[in-house]
């Protein structure tokens, strides 16, 4: 693929709540040779529909080939996608940094420009949750990175559009 | 009243209109078997659960409705995986019910447990484990509505043992409510009128019509719809049957065993209204090269086959009957007077191709193939329903005998699925008792599922089996010669049955050609006996499928004899 017209793709969508729904979305991807980034599901505020957030990547017809088949899935109610919406995006990170006597400040510091929180303090780590959009994250992981990240988890992305102006 | 899962189930299928089911017993569904004999569906007992689930699907190709196969748990639901592969390939209604270990067992990994619904996932159209009786009746409900509607295909539901002894109210569900399936039969008209536009600035137009035609039952309007703006006509493989093969509109088959009119037409056109295909490897060839000159219009009820594989100029998502009506009655208000003429040079191309590089062979002291397929068209004078295994008796098949009702062929398309025609036939039969019905099939194919012949014979279907044996895996050998520096890996098959002795001793009747001059006479023989026949045919051991286009290369790019 032109790698030029490749471009990241925030998909969403409403789904039956039911077991195997998503085994049908991921497995849709795996057999048909389509890419998932992040992939997120939780319930939305009526139990039975939960709201999957994902995002992937290709060119236009690849992502009109994704979505067409996503909503071909009998479990599947709707898919938005958020490519050209204005929208608000967020991902929660948690990680472990080294928190060397020296780097304690500076660390302490970032977490306050960044408005993130340490949510746990030992001896030799800080633990500190950071949310944001893609950018903020990375721009965030970069600068703490070369002080040592010891572990991390990601939620993936989530995403809802801005209410029409 | 309260009811037992095994009567909910079976007062859901009659209420469904199910009269036949194609199935094995076992101990998961052992409940449901009870119930079944006491109710007045025909039940079909075959050898291998694979033979149930094709025979469903001939059922359902035959008669135009929902097939339905039964088979048990574990072993026997894997084995129906490719039958729903190959309904699933070809949008065929069927409905599968799998036994299933009791609830409280599923995860155990107990006797005959598997989890056929994930198996199953990626080759149905939808499936269902069943977790509460109370569920049940409106499952099998929603099951049949979305395995006949829309794009048609397969639908499995997974029954637990437990639950077809445990009882609950029965509350037959009204409606269908899925909100999240609504097809799209009536197509935007807006569209439409872009259509007629291109179809009247078209020099050179032509319909590519599959089987989207057959099952929206569309062949009427196709022809009316051809006719109308004197398009030449050419069918995918599943398409054959929709369009009458003896007018000049005609261009015969398209694709990698297509007739070189119809190939060559595709590089030529200016305008393909291609109707329900989906644009298969086995269609195109190389897909850059495929009709380049042409604006596409693709109608289908599946907006995922639009511009999966193709570009499109216009796509139109409806269903195909519905949408060759609307056409027509657009085009009813159009002047066509003045796009005769300019297409002149376009037939006369297309009748030059036609009589220069016609499907042929030269029958010599062995047997052709084509030769009996030729024969038989004569002697059913096209009337009978062919069902085919796979490969070159499936090419020669669809070459040599002509089509011109939908719903006379039925093959494995998609899959290519070996071991299809014979069941397939047993389903086709037991729909149309009246037909008859014919399996074309190779020595490699036919010993695939060869064990239907003892359900053939149990419940006296006619069914007539033609085999042209070679003694080879033959198109996979064509391939080895053409293209593999004719060394035949493991593609000889001469270690066969004798098939006369076979159809005796599974109580049929088994006749056998070896010169020409007794091909007339053998299918004469066979054709007239009111019972399971099989009728082989030794043919020449390398006859080839001709013109063949190279897999990956541009259809136009065809060997010719």
């Amino acid at each position: 693929m032109d790698d030029e017209h490749r471009e990241n793709h925030i998909l969403s969508l409403m789904v039956e709540n039911q077991p195997g729904v998503l085994s049908r979305i991921a497995g849709l991807f795996s057999g048909r040779g389509f890419n998932i980034e992040s992939l997120c599901v939780a319930e939305t505020t009526e139990p039975n529909i939960s709201r999957v957030t994902l995002v992937t990547t290709g060119d236009m017809n690849i992502v009109e080939q994704i979505k067409k088949q996503l909503n071909k899935l009998i479990n599947v109610l709707k898919v938005f996608d958020f490519t050209g919406v204005s929208h608000v995006e967020r991902e929660l990170v948690l990680l472990k940094i080294r928190a060397k006597p020296e780097y304690r400040a500076e660390i302490l510091r970032l977490v306050d420009i960044f408005r993130s929180r340490v949510v746990d303090v030992g001896t030799d780590y800080y633990m500190v949750e950071v949310t944001g959009d893609q950018g903020k994250i990375k721009a965030f992981l970069d600068l703490l990175e070369p002080m040592g990240i010891k572990e991390i988890a990601r939620t993936g992305l989530i995403a809802l559009p801005r209410e029409k102006q | 009243m309260k009811l037992t899962g095994a009567k909910i189930l079976m007062q859901s299928l009659k209420e469904e209109g199910v009269d036949t089911i194609f199935g094995y017993p076992g101990g998961a569904v052992i409940d449901i078997y009870h119930e079944l004999v006491q109710t007045d569906i025909r039940h079909i007992l075959v050898r291998h659960e694979q033979g149930a689930v094709h025979a469903a699907d001939g059922y359902a190709r035959a008669s135009g409705r929902v097939g339905v196969c039964l088979v048990t748990s574990g072993p026997g639901a894997t084995n129906t995986v490719s039958g729903i592969a190959s309904a699933y390939f070809d949008s065929i209604p069927i409905v599968v019910l799998t036994g299933q270990v009791p609830t409280q067992l599923i995860g155990n990994d107990a006797f005959q447990e598997v989890d056929i619904v994930g198996i199953t996932r990626p080759c149905t159209k939808h499936n269902y484990l069943v977790t509460r009786v109370e569920d049940l009746a409106r499952v099998v409900r929603e099951a049949f509505h979305i395995a006949k509607s829309g794009r048609p295909g397969p639908v499995l539901i997974d029954l637990p043992k437990d639950l077809m002894s445990k009882k609950c109210e029965y509350r037959p569900p009204k409606d269908v409510n899925l909100k999240s399936y609504q097809p799209t039969y009536r197509p935007n008209t807006k569209q439409l009128h872009k259509v007629v536009k291109l179809i009247k600035e078209a020099k050179r137009p032509m319909i590519v019509a599959g089987g989207g035609v057959v099952l929206s039952k569309g062949s009427e309007e196709l022809r009316k719809f051809a006719e109308k703006i004197q398009s030449p006509v050419s069918t995918t493989l599943m398409g054959l049957g929709a369009f009458p093969t003896q007018t000049p509109l005609w261009l015969g088959m398209i694709g990698m065993h297509g007739t070189y009119r119809a190939n060559m037409s595709t590089a030529a056109c200016d305008l393909m209204i291609a109707i329900g295909v989906r644009f298969s490897d086995r269609v195109t060839g190389k897909t850059d090269a495929f009709a380049h000159q042409a604006k596409i219009v693709h109608i289908d009820i599946d907006p995922t086959s639009i511009r999966k594989n193709i570009p499109v100029t216009i796509p139109v998502v409806g269903d195909c009957r519905q949408t060759l009506q609307m056409l027509n009655e657009l085009l009813e208000k159009e002047d066509f007077s003045g796009v005769q003429k300019p297409r002149t040079a376009w037939i006369n191309q297309i009748e030059e191709w036609k009589s220069t590089k016609r499907l042929a062979y030269t029958q010599s002291d062995t047997i052709k193939p084509q030769f009996v397929i030729e024969k038989l068209y004569e002697l059913t004078a096209g009337k009978a329903l062919v069902t085919t295994e796979v490969g070159q008796n499936q090419m020669w098949t669809a070459q040599y005998y002509h089509f011109d009702q939908p719903n006379s062929f039925i093959t494995s398309g998609g899959l290519g699925c070996m071991g299809f025609g014979l069941p397939a036939a047993i389903g086709a039969q037991v729909a149309r008792p009246d037909k008859l019905v014919v399996d074309i099939a190779g020595d490699g194919s036919i010993q695939m599922n060869i064990q239907e012949m003892a359900t053939a014979v149990q419940y006296g279907l006619p069914v007539k089996i033609i085999i042209l044996n070679n003694q080879y895996l033959g198109m996979v050998r064509q391939w080895q010669e053409l293209f593999y520096n004719r060394c035949y890996a493991c593609t000889g098959m001469e270690h066969a049955p004798d098939f006369v002795k076979l159809a005796e001793a599974y109580g049929a009747v088994g006749l056998r050609a070896t010169k020409p001059e007794e091909v007339e006479e053998t299918l004469k023989q066979g054709l007239a006996l009111p019972r399971t026949v099989i009728m082989e045919f030794v043919v020449e051991r390398e006859e080839k499928v001709y013109p063949m286009v190279p897999a990956g290369a541009p259809i136009t790019d065809m060997l010719l004899v």
